[in-house]
């Protein structure tokens, strides 16, 4: 089944005709992805050529909706336009709406957060400045690379890009139902704890792999949850043990200021709840062929 | 980017926040000119305050009063130079100094828990928040704020009542709150924080300090330039700032290069671990040269990693996902050509751990380019510490 995207995902694409949109768009529909369309208003009516594939260009979210039954939206607009075009998918009811964007200022985000709330969270957001959402061989919407890794039962959560594809290629042999990169910044739409549950409820998950970095208290929150709700085997990775106070590194969540936040803390509090939590990521993975049946 | 006090207080007067009057002194002659104009305006009573982008430096005798120009002149020289956590003070703020008779804490946050913004606010001001929560949690309220709609006059008017500011403070600590929302929201701050907010003896609602930090996502729509201080940055952090290198020196012997944030910091991780087998051998530096990898930007990479003195040995970390390995590959072997065109021949050794896509096809590249300084290893944890026991070798 996988988590949020699946087989039947239909996607659209904001920033179609951009260069990061049409190479990732490529990409994804080479990967097996149904991508219906997408949007740019000075080109609507037009088609962009993708791998061979003539993809419609519309020039609003609804309307793609409305002539490809798109239900998930992947998000290349630049910064300066980002919270426009989520407020603009939010506003057509989309499913899911996935914003690969680096670089939105986090009053943008948290105003496209609120106002998904506001309109009854009847869109998911995944990111932003996240690479995606990838179920191997069913869909692949973002950036994540789809020939690292193989189908399986292994759910993947991470906040970090090139550590979830580190992950899904050291275990390509058992493979994954779902991998969800959930974006660095201090302000996303969809949470660790959000994934651990559909995770959770998922019939095709075995096993759920978690990749959390310093800064705020998001792996602390979902120690706490897991507790409570998590049955299946949970395992864990946390970058950053070696981040001095007060300096950012690379993403705008990774940063620790004071005692609260660092790898140290967030270890502890996974490990106090079972979950076993790897010192590298090489180590975590072979933690995970431990716990998942059959490896 | 954070700010100074001085440039916090500047914000906030231009938003019409009530600041106390000051200026920024960068020697103790200029701290004395300062003072003597107070002086001379009938107010010789000031403050002398290191200018640090840190907390605690009232404890570390970073601010000082001073009856007149001479006193600000020697508590001046006193605070310049002087380190306080690790931060070297080279500019304090002469203020005048502010009859106090109550003490309040007020700021706004990104609550990145609840996914919106905060405000904290509460009675007792001038010691650490953190500390206030800790030993009187009721005296410190927190008042979501709702993104869409802000801080008007009577959510402010909330704020400050739900901090518990005593009747005669309400209406100007209401104001300030309006205010400061301001800051917040048309600085792109991710910070703006108020400790202590004071309350005169003529009865008036002062920011006695001010803590912002601006948010780097939005510079492409503010003039965050103008708050900029290159003086104070590392000289390898800001040569890597010029050439878009996401670069942060630490204090260590083995360079790091690698492609994605977290993959780096993973890096530095490991680095570490194993470096405690060889004395304590440390990770030098982050630096993410991002998804691409192309040789312009390796090169870029191995040029600052190898400018820092310290480095003994290079560990290139790199996962080819939508760039492939051999890509990279041709990356590195371009880069150390191009480095020697540049006439800054690469003699510390190299340690390159190719994992991904292609990753045996890029292997096969820097195996036939026969770099001499070049080794590889095919796992992070192996190649971490083959460049920390390069960098222990005499």
């Amino acid at each position: 089944m996988a988590i949020f995207l699946t087989g039947e995902s239909r996607i659209m694409i904001q920033g179609i005709t951009g260069s990061e949109g049409s190479k990732h768009g490529r990409r994804m529909l080479a990967a097996g992805t149904t991508v219906v369309g997408g949007t740019n208003p000075r080109k609507a009516g037009q088609t962009v050529d993708l791998g061979g594939s003539a993809v419609p260009v519309f020039a609003t979210v609804a309307e793609t909706m409305a002539a490809t039954d798109a239900d998930v939206s992947v998000v290349f607009v630049p910064p300066a336009g980002a919270k426009s075009a989520v407020i603009e998918a939010i506003d057509a009811a989309i499913r899911l709406v996935v914003v690969i964007t680096e670089g939105i200022p986090v009053h943008d985000s948290t105003e496209f957060w609120a106002y998904a709330g506001a309109k009854g969270n009847v869109t998911r957001i995944v990111g932003p400045n996240c690479p995606g959402i990838a179920s191997p061989g069913k869909s692949n919407a973002g950036i994540i690379p789809a020939d690292i890794t193989s189908e399986g039962r292994i759910g993947l959560v991470s906040k970090s890009g090139t550590l979830t594809y580190q992950m899904m290629y050291e275990l390509r042999d058992i493979g994954f139902s779902t991998c969800v990169g959930i974006g660095g910044d201090p302000v996303i739409g969809t949470t660790h704890i959000d994934c651990l549950r559909a995770f959770a409820d998922d019939p095709e998950t075995d096993a759920i792999v978690m990749i959390g970095e310093i800064g705020g208290d998001a792996e602390e929150r979902a120690a706490a949850f897991i507790e409570q709700n998590v049955a299946k085997p949970v395992v864990a990775y946390v970058a950053g043990f070696t981040a001095p106070e007060g300096k950012t590194m690379g993403h705008a969540g990774a940063i620790v200021s004071g005692s609260s936040g660092t790898a140290q803390a967030k270890k502890e509090a996974l490990e106090k709840v079972g979950v076993r939590v790897g010192r590298t990521p090489s180590e975590t993975a072979r933690l995970v062929r431990e716990v998942v049946p059959g490896h | 980017m954070d700010l100074f006090e001085f440039q916090a207080k500047e914000l906030f007067g231009e938003y019409g926040v009530p600041v106390p009057q000051g200026r920024v002194a960068r020697t103790p002659e200029e701290a004395r000119a300062i003072a003597a104009d107070f002086a001379a305006a009938g107010t010789p009573r000031v403050v002398v305050k290191a200018q640090v982008k840190t907390g605690g430096r009232g404890k570390a005798g970073g601010v000082k009063l001073a009856e007149g120009p001479d006193e600000a002149q020697a508590r001046a020289q006193e605070i310049l130079g002087m380190d306080i956590k690790g931060h070297t003070v080279h500019a304090v703020l002469v203020e005048e100094a502010s009859d106090i008779t109550r003490e309040f804490y007020l700021s706004f946050l990104v609550d990145r828990a609840a996914r919106t913004f905060t405000s904290i606010c509460s009675v007792q001001g001038g010691m650490e928040i953190e500390e206030v929560a800790h030993t009187s949690p009721g005296a410190v309220a927190q008042v979501m704020v709702d993104p869409l709609t802000g801080v008007d006059g009577a959510k402010a008017a909330e704020i400050v009542s739900a901090g518990g500011l005593p009747p005669e403070a309400q209406e100007g600590a209401a104001a300030a709150a309006e205010r400061l929302w301001a800051v917040f929201a048309d600085e792109d701050a991710t910070l703006v924080e108020v400790n202590p907010l004071i309350l005169t003896s003529d009865g008036r609602v002062v920011a006695l300090d001010g803590k912002v930090t601006l948010d780097d996502n939005a510079a492409f729509r503010q003039d965050h330039e103008r708050f900029a201080d290159p003086g104070s940055a590392d000289p390898i952090e800001a040569r890597a700032r010029e050439k878009h290198l996401n670069y942060v020196k630490l204090e260590g012997e083995v360079g790091i290069i690698g492609n994605g944030a977290g993959l780096v910091m993973s890096t530095l991780d490991v680095v570490a671990q194993a470096g405690e087998a060889f004395g304590g051998i440390r990770p030098a530096n982050f630096l993410d040269i991002g998804g691409g990898a192309s040789a312009e930007v390796m090169a870029d990479g191995l040029e600052i990693v190898l400018s820092d003195p310290s480095v003994r040995s290079v560990l290139v970390n790199v996962f080819g996902g939508i760039t492939s390995c051999d890509a990279v590959a041709n990356g590195i072997v371009s880069a150390l050509g191009m480095l020697g065109e540049r006439g800054e021949q690469v003699t510390r050794p190299i340690v390159v751990r190719l994992d991904g896509n292609n990753a045996a096809a890029g292997r096969a590249i820097l195996d036939g380019a026969g770099v001499a300084v070049v080794e590889q290893n095919d796992t992070m944890d192996g190649a971490a510490r083959r460049a920390a026991e390069l960098a222990a070798s005499p």
